[in-house]
């Protein structure tokens, strides 16, 4: 066999930059709406479609797709592939799925630009889903074990033994749960948990998720998201949107989170996201990629920061992870707060926006648990999720990465070079996961 | 789509033979385009003067057809085509026309007579524009006399334009075609020489770049379907709203999707920058994108009739203004608008409709010039009935009879529409310019 000559050494310098070229998503719907009977891949597949109609990539072999799902059955072990299988793309295609809680799209966009930095690969898709409408429902763990054992019997009679052992109570099925494995409390339980130990009152609460309904609602009137969503089954703008909220109607909410605990209830379902289903995906490339594909770049991913905090044990929050990812991020790329003329915050619920930004602003946090001299610093409210987030659009776990880096991306070609965007999603688990764009 | 009942029952066995005792309509399904269809299928007869000299010598030289000078009897012609250019009197209208008789009993099913003849001035003497005037009531006539799904369509040609012109060429070969199946007792004009054959007409659209506006779905969505097979590549524009839809069309055209409302007003610029930017180029843009709001006037509420007019005519007006403004608009650029044929004869309940359509017609007509000088043209195209969502939402009694208005005696297809929206677009038709071109099975309303 001939010997292969090497390849002639790329001329760029590696790593190099990785673009966001733009993006797409479904409108994200409250769970038992109008996707109730859409599955994950159902959506994971309308979202990719339109990624592929906007950007003309029919029959296109992108590099890699990479996608998952906070709540996903097992047999979807090979969901994104699947997606990519029922979509317009080059069935040659590769795909693999990442789970990594509600910062599963941010880890997509980071994992897949970091491959084209290191010239792995030229083009890729990153993307998240998730439906709680059409959510996986498990058998009780007796129920699984009685049936596996049932499988393996041999015998009529092994088989009617194991039988016999099934009893009416575990025949109930087994709902997924949003609520932590080792605490027993759900998300909001613990949000109310760092809500408390903040001091963050409603008013200030109800402030963050009217703005965010206005801000969404201004964006789609203005034609923002005209190339970022695509309607899906009837459905043309998020669902969860009040354009005509109001800071009365939002006090007027009775509290959901927090009502066992010593001090007021502040958390309602007006500042606290609601269960969602929906899809984004983020196309990414490298700049000879774009340039050959007609493609102009929005923005580079420049750099990433996890963090994780120990929520069971610790004084932390359960959402708090970006407090410490952010300054250690910040301090790798030499920049402060104020370089920043966008910042992301997942808004999870409106207190975990208030609570990260007053740890941030706390002197005596910023020199006991952030080792600084001081405070970390703030963040000015013009910049801080200037087009709405997820307490207006929803929240399907997985995708909410997706909505942001597309909308940041945009908003920052819009403003043009030289502006800078910080985004932070907080996660279960204690997890947190933070990145810096550039526009392009 | 609505399907049309009547006629596959007069089509077919018993059903067919009592509709034929009782007189009634019998409408015959029309042939479709496909690619790699032949031309013809059937001899030509090619009648009239010098000038049917110079027609035959392209229909059997350049297109390789059976061509025939003069009748044979018993021959079953599929086309014939009356070269009448040269007409200096009423009276010598006879010849040609009256051998034309002889064969029209044995005209094959499908089949199509076209006239080439001058379009008559008012500088003519006027016996010449007595006898090139006349040729349009004769056109007219026998286009209502055939039967079997044949048609009758007529070529004008301005007094310079030579037969061999590109566009009387294209114009020619398009009446010929099934492309043209629901174009019926229509006279097109020929203004100039401008224009250029394709190098297959089979791909006319070849390296083209074309917008749709209102892609989503029925006559817009078959018009990005026509044109992608013909070779463009296609931008496919629908409000945000439709764009699951409009995500649909685009892949299965491989084009891009475009969500845009068109009466937004930055809605040019971004047309331009979207199509100029993904695919390098702008060559056609097709105003599709319409709505109804019927009412009749005296019912007239203001957002009914505002609502019509913006988006039918406005958004059409404002989008051209960024074309013409633009640089990259200048390659033999075609503007192809849809007026209807409401716009030309009126329609009771359509006021607002009617008047944006009849302001596409004054549209393109005060457009056309203005893309001369780049080899551009703007032209309209008005649908009569066609089977769609929209006129499957009429009640069924008025739908049956408005189908059989017309001398084809059915309602057309989204495609015929968009196939004459091809057309117009090719580069062969850059002859044609400012001009209305009616797809109705010659209905009975309006010219």
């Amino acid at each position: 066999m001939a010997r292969r000559t090497p390849a002639a050494a790329p001329e760029t310098t590696l790593p190099r930059a990785a673009y966001v070229l733009g993006g797409n998503r479904i409108p994200f719907a409250r769970a038992g709406g109008p996707y109730a009977h859409a599955s994950n891949q159902d959506m994971l597949t309308a979202a990719l479609d339109g990624l592929v109609a906007r950007y003309g990539l029919q029959g296109e072999r992108i590099g890699e797709v990479a996608a998952g799902a906070v709540l996903k059955h097992s047999r979807d072990f090979n969901l994104t592939r699947e997606s990519v299988l029922g979509s317009a793309l080059s069935a040659e295609t590769p795909a693999y799925d990442v789970q990594m809680a509600c910062a599963t799209g941010l880890e997509t966009v980071v994992s897949l630009s970091n491959k084209i930095r290191l010239g792995q690969l030229e083009s890729a898709i990153a993307a998240g889903v998730d439906t709680t409408s059409d959510a996986p429902i498990a058998v009780s763990d007796r129920l699984r074990r009685q049936l596996l054992d049932l499988s393996r019997a041999r015998s009529a009679g092994q088989k009617l033994a194991a039988l016999a052992k099934i009893r009416p109570k575990d025949l109930a099925p087994s709902a997924p749960r949003t609520s932590e494995p080792r605490t027993h409390l759900s998300m909001g339980e613990h949000q109310a948990l760092t809500t408390a130990q903040w001091g963050i009152t409603q008013a200030a609460q109800d402030e963050v998720a009217l703005a965010s309904h206005q801000r969404l609602a201004a964006a789609y009137d203005d034609g923002f998201f005209d190339d970022l969503v695509t309607p899906f089954r009837g459905l043309t703008r998020d669902a969860n949107l009040r354009a005509d909220s109001s800071l009365e109607k939002l006090a007027s909410l009775k509290p959901t989170f927090g009502l066992g605990l010593d001090t007021p209830a502040t958390m309602t379902a007006g500042n606290s996201t609601p269960l969602s289903d929906g899809a984004s995906t983020v196309l990414l490339g490298s700049a000879e990629w774009a340039a050959a594909h007609d493609l102009v770049p929005l923005a580079s991913v420049v750099d990433s920061e996890a963090a994780a905090v120990d929520f069971v044990h610790g004084v932390d929050g359960l959402l708090m992870a970006p407090v410490f990812a952010v300054p250690r991020l910040l301090e790798r790329n030499g920049l402060t707060l104020d370089d920043f003329d966008l910042v992301e915050i997942h808004e999870a619920f409106a207190s975990t926006v208030l609570t990260i930004l007053a740890a941030w602003e706390s002197e005596e946090f910023g020199r006991t648990r952030l080792g600084l001299d001081g405070a970390f610093g703030s963040v000015d409210r013009a910049r801080l999720n200037v087009h709405g987030s997820s307490l207006a659009a929803g929240h399907p776990f997985a995708a909410t990465g997706g909505r942001i880096i597309a909308t940041v991306s945009k908003e920052l070609h819009r403003r043009g070079p030289g502006t800078r965007a910080l985004v932070s999603i907080c996660a279960a688990g204690g997890l947190g996961l933070t990145a810096i764009l550039e526009a392009a | 789509m609505s399907s049309d009942t009547y006629l596959n029952l007069v089509n077919s066995g018993f059903t067919g033979k009592l509709a034929k005792q009782l007189g009634l309509p019998q409408p015959t399904p029309l042939r479709r385009f496909t690619p790699g269809q032949p031309l013809l299928e059937g001899p030509v007869l090619v009648l009239g003067g010098p000038s049917a000299d110079e027609l035959a010598h392209l229909l059997s030289a350049d297109w390789d057809l059976d061509v025939h000078r003069h009748a044979t009897p018993e021959t079953r012609y599929s086309t014939v085509v009356l070269g009448l250019t040269d007409l200096t009197h009423p009276s010598s209208l006879g010849a040609p026309v009256l051998e034309l008789s002889g064969v029209l009993k044995k005209l094959a099913r499908g089949g199509r007579v076209v006239t080439v003849s001058r379009a008559a001035r008012t500088e003519d003497a006027p016996a010449v524009a007595a006898a090139r005037q006349g040729v349009d009531g004769f056109l007219r006539s026998i286009a209502k006399e055939l039967r079997g799904g044949a048609t009758a369509n007529g070529l004008v040609l301005a007094e310079t334009v030579p037969v061999t012109a590109p566009s009387v060429v294209g114009a020619l070969r398009f009446f010929l075609s099934t492309r043209s199946a629901f174009v019926d007792g229509q006279l097109l004009a020929v203004d100039s020489s401008a224009g250029s054959l394709p190098s297959s007409w089979d791909r006319p659209l070849e390296g083209r770049v074309a917008v749709v506006t209102g892609a989503a779905r029925g006559i817009g969505e078959s018009i990005a379907d026509t044109l992608a097979r013909d070779g463009a590549t296609v931008v496919a524009v629908d409000v945000p709203a439709a764009g699951e839809q409009l995500v649909a069309v685009a892949n299965r055209v491989r084009g891009t999707a475009l969500q845009l409302d068109v009466t937004a007003p930055d809605a040019g610029t971004r047309i331009l920058e979207h199509t100029v930017t993904r695919h390098g180029r702008i060559d056609i843009v097709v105003h599709n994108a319409g709505i109804t709001r019927d009412k009749l006037l005296a019912n007239m509420a203001p957002d009914k009739w505002d609502s019509v007019l913006a988006v039918n005519i406005a958004s059409q007006l404002a989008i051209n203004e960024a074309l013409l403004a633009s640089d990259d608009f200048s390659d033999a650029p075609r503007i192809v608008s849809l007026a209807s044929t409401s716009g030309i004869a009126g329609n009771r309940g359509q006021s607002n409709y009617a008047a944006s359509k009849g302001g596409v017609i004054g549209m393109v007509r005060a457009t056309a010039p203005l893309l001369e000088a780049v080899g551009g043209t703007a032209n309209a195209v008005a649908p009569g009935f066609i089977e769609t969502e929209m006129t499957a939402r009429i009640p069924a009694v008025t739908r049956q009879v408005a189908r059989r208005l017309n001398s084809l005696q059915q309602g057309g297809q989204p495609v015929d529409v968009a196939e004459t929206v091809a057309f117009l677009a090719s580069p062969a038709a850059g002859g044609i310019a400012g001009r209305v071109l009616r797809v109705c099975g010659q209905n009975l309303v309006g010219q």
